[in-house]
């Protein structure tokens, strides 16, 4: 009876073994904006302190803010939310039974990445045409 | 050695019976975040300005206070149970344990400073 628990099991396929895809590349960057989003929720905490800090405090946090490294993480923030809320209620529609047939799967794919893109772009245009000159 | 059956000592062992709770709660959390996270963006975007005065002005008003304590809350418990998920995923061993307790540990650190942030705006007593 015990004589199965030593033999080799074999093992299920790993990753690299699958014709690479975009649905896959998708689904990968859901899990990578998630970690990312994670990372700043710290910015937006810090940000929120500085704020109930006082106004020095708020300065000093200014200054990282608008630093141009800062903001290319923020842009890059700004787009890991979005690709995140949209992918997100593509995997809710799945999750009640909905769009998982290929066509739509990989119809909506392409509307959460290219919708995230646009909305990205869309934010920054807002943010920039509003606060023009006044540097943020 | 013992004589019980391979099938015997395995029964009743396995899963922790507690993954639909945690699957459950992150969707809800998703669901809530998809309202709170648009109402978030949309605030930033209609900010009289990032001058101190105008966002303590903005985070000080109750409705806004409490949307902003709830997505807080709601994005960092959300993050919690992701990163979990990941962290189970590719940290093996006894790190998994460790790594587990620090990044909560972390994610109470920052929900505690931030909603803590909020209400001291909330209640007016941050520096004006």
């Amino acid at each position: 009876l015990s004589s199965t628990a030593k033999r080799e099991r074999p093992l299920s396929p790993h990753l690299q073994i699958y014709r690479w895809q975009y649905t896959m590349a998708l689904s990968i960057l859901h899990r990578a904006t998630g970690v990312a989003l994670s990372i700043g929720l710290l910015l937006l905490v810090y940000w929120l302190v500085a704020l109930a800090s006082g106004p020095e405090a708020y300065d000093d946090a200014r200054i990282v803010f608008v630093h141009p490294a800062t903001r290319v993480l923020l842009v890059a923030f700004s787009f890991a939310f979005f690709y995140h809320l949209l992918n997100g209620v593509r995997h809710l529609a799945w999750d009640t039974g909905h769009g998982l047939e290929r066509r739509s799967a990989r119809t909506s794919g392409w509307i959460a990445f290219l919708g995230a893109v646009a909305a990205t772009v869309l934010f920054w245009m807002l943010l920039i045409q509003r606060f023009a000159g006044g540097a943020a | 050695m013992s004589l019980r059956s391979p099938i015997g000592r395995v029964l009743g062992l396995g899963a922790a019976k507690e993954g639909p709770g945690h699957w459950w709660s992150q969707r809800i959390s998703a669901v809530a975040l998809v309202a709170l996270g648009l109402w978030f963006a949309a605030s930033l975007l209609r900010l009289a300005s990032f001058e101190h005065a105008a966002v303590l002005q903005w985070a000080g008003r109750p409705v806004n206070a409490v949307l902003l304590a709830l997505t807080l809350a709601t994005m960092i418990y959300h993050s919690m149970l992701g990163l979990q998920v990941v962290i189970e995923d590719y940290v093996a061993g006894g790190m998994r344990v460790v790594t587990l307790v620090v990044v909560n540990f972390l994610h109470y650190l920052v929900a505690a400073l931030g909603i803590f942030a909020v209400l001291r705006i909330a209640f007016g007593a941050a520096p004006q």
